[in-house]
């Protein structure tokens, strides 16, 4: 049998050589006249041992990692004799500590599977969720996704099948499935990975919507950062065209659905979801006032779900599983597995789903290992340039939407920046102002206005200048902007702002919080 | 590496004509007309607002709201440094300074021999193998101040 080799395509790998391994390893393979078969997978996810090379075993797939380039030819003979004492050996990648205590819903397939081939999808459990919601029908699919307390997985939070109802219950000639994959937040890429690394789930995601809310068309909105996605969608969409899994009938039943990828143009606010839409119109990204919900008048005035990438890309294990299955995972409110992403300064980076209720600290100490540079984590954002800085006095909150949001904070899209103790928090807390005030549509006035007056407030401070007064109207401007913001660029750029300021006031000039308890 | 089209105003009606079938056509047009020419020319917006029956003050506020689209040609490579907080936490901050530096040209600049526009990005999704950046089209990982000597060593050849 030919050596099957699994090689990611994902643009993680490729950014630390991936292509680059795949082609030394087939140049070994023929300068030994070996045959060998290499699949381009997604990534799992382990990101620290990318590029993460498997090859098949009769007891599984065996991982090395990182490979380079010069290790190609060396790996190739390690793995063809089964060597597990190779320098750079995994052992099976299934056994792989980190791997092996996720809980892999959403993110089952990823690095696993051919991104693009529809029989190597259905082989690991693809299209019954689909073929479950077919024989369910539209009102039964809905209420399933109500009971799974699936949440809006883009940060909002909001109950996924609720939105599903409302817009099934609005009468109109077409309705719309809108996919955001505008992942702009820093620290996150579980939306990319999951287009890259197993487009057929979000594209089953979306179908199952559609025929949930009685929607034809469906549109993935892609940031212009992300390539290789638009790339990815783009081919599997073909693909699944060509499969008849899109199209007039899907999947041989008498819904019609058919989805088209549109890209972003570099705005962090069309990651809000009536900017939006804005731009898919063809207009400036500016954010629409509520009401109207999108979900009564969305994308060219007419009903419109719009979810995040990985809520759509749950829904089919929901089905699949059923309601009960998913919602048996988590804590309180927030239900089902969250995909976290572990990021910046961290050893152990990279994508870990798990139930929801894992605290921070085992996260960041126990699944991160702690920082890359080695030295003390100080800080760690969690939820993308609007979430809040928290310090290792409050590592032991629950991942948690409620958790969180009782201590001043987001789980957001579920990203964690980890910093250690060369992080000036006043500067960091510069920067949030300043990416508002850079990516402000401009609507608001708190948004607008608010941010760069943020800038110039934090800069007074800095410099030591009436520091007291200015710390005052820092704090003001940062209750300004957060009840009176539109959305949540404004809305939310005070959390990372007000929690530096909170739990690092020592970085703004003003006495540890512990030498005023002290006086 | 193939450069963009020199601006020519038959080309930039038939891109707009292919996409005027299309639900809000105005991105993916401005897309092509970018990847066409580098660049949307000015010249361009009264061609798209006639084609779509909107005010060129329409067009023109589109065309500058987006970060991606550009009002003039690019140097002959794009060098995008991500500078968002994941790489920033990974000493992003200090490389991108040392570009600036080495280039002589400040982020959002062209060096003054057309070689290579600096750009800031704010987040390519490699932010677990910060710092990241993008060089015409091709990710890169790890950033460390070896791998980016060479790659501005490759833009300046």
């Amino acid at each position: 049998m030919t050596p099957g080799f699994f090689i990611p395509g994902d643009a993680g790998a490729l950014a630390v050589g991936a292509d680059e391994v795949a082609a030394a390893l087939r140049q070994a393979a023929a300068e030994r006249h070996l045959d060998i078969d290499i699949v381009r997978t997604g990534s799992r996810g382990l990101y620290w041992l990318e590029p993460l090379v498997e090859v098949a075993s009769p007891a599984g797939r065996l991982a090395y990692g990182p490979v380079t380039p010069a290790d190609a030819a060396g790996m190739l003979d390690a793995a063809l004799a089964g060597d597990r004492s190779h320098p750079l050996a995994q052992g099976l990648v299934d056994d792989i500590p980190w791997l092996k205590r996720q809980t892999r819903l959403t993110f089952a397939r990823c690095g696993v599977v051919d991104p693009l081939s529809i029989a190597d999808y259905r082989a690991h459990g693809g299209l019954s969720g689909l073929e479950r919601a077919l024989s369910l029908g539209a009102a039964a699919v809905i209420e399933e996704v109500v009971q799974s307390g699936l949440r809006g997985r883009g940060g909002a939070g909001f109950p996924t099948g609720i939105k599903w109802r409302t817009v099934a219950q609005a009468v109109a000639p077409q309705k719309y499935i809108v996919c955001n994959a505008d992942e702009g937040d820093s620290g996150t890429f579980a939306d990319r990975m999951i287009m890259e690394g197993d487009p057929f789930v979000l594209i089953e995601g979306m179908i199952i919507a559609g025929i949930a809310v009685g929607a034809t068309k469906g549109y993935v909105y892609i940031r212009s950062e992300y390539p290789h996605a638009v790339a990815a969608m783009n081919a599997a969409i073909a693909v699944a065209r060509r499969e008849r899994v899109l199209g007039a009938g899907v999947a041989g039943s008498p819904y019609a659905f058919d989805i088209e990828v549109r890209a972003g143009a570099g705005a962090y606010v069309c990651g809000e979801e009536t900017s939006l839409l804005e731009s898919l119109e063809g207009k400036r990204g500016i954010v629409r006032a509520k009401p109207p919900l999108p979900a009564h008048a969305g994308l060219f005035g007419r009903p419109t779900v719009i979810n995040n990438v990985l809520s759509l890309a749950s829904v089919p294990i929901v089905l699949a599983q059923g309601a009960a299955h998913y919602r048996d995972f988590g804590i309180g409110r927030s239900r089902g597995t969250m995909p976290i992403q572990l990021a910046g300064n961290v050893r152990h980076g990279g994508l870990f789903e798990t139930a929801f209720g894992i605290t921070l600290g085992e996260l960041v100490d126990d699944i991160g290992a702690g920082t890359a540079s080695g030295r003390p984590v100080r800080a760690v954002q969690v939820g993308g340039p609007l979430g809040a800085y928290f310090p290792r006095a409050l590592f032991d909150t629950p991942f948690d939407y409620e958790a969180f949001a009782a201590r001043d904070g987001l789980i957001g899209h579920g990203g964690i920046v980890v910093f250690d103790d060369t992080v000036d928090m006043a500067k960091q807390a510069r920067f949030a102002m300043e990416f508002c005030a850079i990516e402000s549509c401009g609507k608001c006035t708190p948004c607008r206005i608010g941010s760069t007056r943020g800038v110039e407030t934090i800069d007074r401070i800095i410099r030591g200048e009436e520091r007291a007064g200015n710390l005052g109207v820092l704090e003001d401007l940062c209750h300004t902007m957060k009840f009176g913001s539109l959305c949540a660029l404004g809305g939310f750029t005070p959390y990372p702002v007000m929690s530096a300021l909170t739990h690092f006031p020592e970085d703004f000039g003003a006495r540890p919080p512990r030498l005023e308890a002290a006086e | 590496m193939v450069g963009p089209t020199p601006w020519n105003a038959e080309l930039a009606q038939q891109r707009i004509r292919e996409r005027l079938n299309m639900d809000g056509p105005l991105l993916p047009i401005l897309q092509a007309l970018q990847d066409e020419f580098g660049y949307i020319d000015e010249a361009a917006e009264p061609l798209i607002a006639a084609a779509l029956n909107r005010s060129r003050a329409e067009i023109h506020g589109v065309v500058t709201f987006y970060h991606d689209f550009r009002h003039g040609p690019a140097g002959r490579h794009v060098l995008k440094l991500c500078r968002a907080e994941a790489c920033q936490a990974a000493g992003g901050d200090r490389l991108a300074a040392r570009a600036e530096a080495r280039l002589g040209v400040a982020m959002g600049g062209t060096a003054p021999d057309g070689s290579v526009t600096l750009e800031s990005v704010y987040c390519l999704g490699l932010c677990a193998t910060a710092p990241s950046a993008i060089i015409d089209g091709k990710v890169v990982g790890r950033l460390d101040e070896r791998r980016l000597d060479a790659m501005l060593a490759q833009v300046q050849r």
